[in-house]
């Protein structure tokens, strides 16, 4: 992060919690209930009803898809006749299975949410912002990068903070700017499959390079196979001429070989020791930056980080697409003049504070070089001071639904109803085969 | 200033929200679930350090139950990937399991513990796990728009 050049219009400023007053913003009742995947601030794109999560640029993942196809298909079409009746049936049975769990792990690996974090609510942002303005001291100026320093199995890691997320990354998380998410243990983010590669969709992603390196593979192996013996009757150009399909299949076959297998081996080197690609590139773990540096979240051998990574626990998706937006909860106001002032009472205060952090916001955006994309982050304030947290119990709710129409949205910021992806975690309900949490 | 309320209900109708406290996540351990367990200077005057610890370690207790690699997620796991993960169609994963049990738990203590001391404990998960909030209720009779001045830390920095 690098200070903006003017400074002074830099102004660092605390976030606004405070929404409009009841009396700004009717409440409409008859609005039909949104679900939480058409408000997430990301840039993401859903399908069936929140069931599918995707990356906004799918066009190189329909190439994936395209390609297994069709090759599959003219493998099946053209040369499995051959080898069945020649060699055995067997043949196909296991080039059938393969293909569909190929297209099984991609579709997965595809659809699912990575282990996208949400991102802050209004009130934790502030809060978070008074914790670092006590420790930064306030100067006037916009404060240098965050971070915080933890101590993980005697490594010293630090934890950076997110302005787009508003949250400080947990350790191996990290922002995808492709997607505008901060996503867990991010590993990268990956056209082909269309989707970043997390902490949920790891192992699918794994089981996909995998199985397409032994599909490509096999399907390499028996139509070289199917050429020769058939050359072997009718000769080597008639052969060819008799399926003109294994041509292009060798082709295509000949150069994914190369790359799916090698990246196959790399992600095994980088399961067996426990670290992201992510990391890998950067040389955190690298012995080459100092004599104590180590990788302080394997487990010591290569089987434990195998199975940890591959068999491990699948946690649950944080953010709720398909639960319904609920009515607007009570927050906190910011402190103004050094008094906090509670409950609905400033509604003067609430616009001047809001328009306040709109231009410095503004100002930020257009002066400051922030890694992330600078223009969502008005976006990003737009959506995290609409709605609140849900209710989860009924005791909650009863208290919440009193200051419903408290807490309305912000009218000149155009938020959309914009709720953070806090989430009510709801039992699952898998529609698809190959779908997703 | 101790306000009571004897059950949710009293909080529902009288409390008016006042402040929330954040806890954070302790990654002192790795990325593993865990909270921090160091009492809040803002909850010092409206509940007994023990209670508030006890409830944080059992949840901390709860998460590492969830993610635990043995042998039982290692069935579970291996299993999934032999059905194309169709298990999960009639089965819960151990994680949403302790997830239920969960919040089986924290609505138990806000119930018991918390809302009479006008607090409410707000479930991990609806925050993306980072934070544990807690948020302090004030009772609406009583306070004054200056009540809450006390409780909040840092703001004279401005």
């Amino acid at each position: 992060m690098h200070l903006g050049e003017s400074t002074r219009e830099c102004e660092y400023s605390q976030i606004s919690t405070r929404s409009s007053t009841p009396m700004e913003t009717p409440y409409k009742k008859k609005t039909p209930k949104k679900r939480k995947w058409e408000t997430f601030p990301g840039r993401n794109r859903f399908y069936c009803d929140g069931r599918i999560m995707m990356a906004k640029q799918t066009g190189v993942f329909y190439l994936t898809l395209v390609l297994i196809l069709v090759t599959c298909g003219l493998f099946f079409t053209f040369d499995c006749w051959f080898l069945a009746e020649q060699l055995t049936p067997i043949i196909p049975v296991i080039g059938a299975v393969l293909f569909l769990f190929v297209i099984g792990t991609l579709l997965r690996t595809s659809f699912s949410d990575p282990g996208v974090l949400p991102r802050a609510t209004p009130d934790e942002a502030a809060d978070l912002e008074r914790q670092i303005d006590v420790a930064n001291g306030s100067t006037g100026y916009r404060p240098p990068p965050r971070t915080k320093e933890v101590v993980i199995n005697g490594q010293t890691v630090k934890l950076k903070y997110c302005f787009t997320c508003k949250i400080f990354r947990p350790p191996r998380a990290s922002h995808c700017s492709l997607c505008d998410n901060c996503v867990e243990r991010f590993d990268h983010h990956c056209p082909w499959v269309g989707n970043c590669v997390g902490k949920r969709n790891y192992r699918f992603f794994y089981m996909f390079i995998l199985s397409l390196s032994f599909l490509t593979v096999f399907i390499f192996a028996f139509v070289i196979t199917h050429i020769i013996l058939n050359s072997q009757r009718i000769g080597f150009l008639s052969a060819l001429k008799d399926s003109p399909a294994s041509v292009l299949e060798v082709v295509v076959c000949f150069f994914s070989v190369w790359s799916i297998v090698g990246l196959s081996g790399f992600h095994t080197y980088l399961i067996s020791s426990n670290q992201t690609t992510n990391e890998d590139i950067k040389g955190s773990w690298s012995s080459k930056r100092s004599k104590d540096n180590y990788n302080p979240y394997s487990y010591g051998n290569i089987f434990t980080n195998c199975c940890a990574a591959l068999c491990g626990p699948l946690p649950p998706s944080l953010i709720d697409r398909r639960g319904f937006i609920q009515s607007d909860a009570p927050q906190l106001a910011p402190p103004t003049n050094g008094l906090p002032m509670y409950g609905s009472t400033q509604s003067q205060q609430s616009h001047k504070q809001v328009n306040t952090v709109d231009c410095h916001l503004q100002a930020k955006a257009a002066h400051c070089d922030c890694p992330h994309n600078s223009g969502v982050l008005l976006q990003g304030v737009a959506h995290h001071t609409g709605r609140g947290p849900e209710p989860r119990t009924e005791a909650e709710s009863h208290v919440r639904a009193r200051f419903g129409a408290a807490a309305a949205r912000q009218i000149h910021l155009k938020a959309r109803g914009g709720g953070i992806s806090s989430s009510p975690w709801s039992p699952l309900q898998i529609i698809l085969m190959l779908g997703l949490n | 200033m101790a306000t009571e309320f004897h059950n949710l209900q009293e909080l529902r109708r009288s409390a008016s929200l006042a402040n929330k406290v954040f806890i954070q996540r302790d990654y002192s351990e790795g990325t593993a679930c865990r909270f921090q367990t160091k009492f809040p200077s803002e909850l010092e005057s409206r509940i007994e350090r023990t209670l508030f610890e006890d409830t944080v370690k059992t949840l901390n207790t709860f998460y590492a139950e969830a993610e635990k690699i043995g042998g039982q997620s290692y069935l579970e796991g291996c299993l999934a990937c032999a059905t194309a993960y169709l298990i999960f169609l009639c089965m819960e994963t151990r994680y949403e399991k302790v997830l239920k049990k969960i919040a089986k738990y924290i609505q138990e203590q806000n119930e018991k513990i918390y809302a009479p001391r006008g607090l409410l404990i707000t479930d991990p998960i609806e925050r993306g796990m980072r934070v544990i909030e807690v948020s302090i209720y004030e009772d609406r009779g009583s306070s004054g728009s200056s009540s809450g001045s006390s409780s909040v830390s840092g703001s004279t920095a401005r």
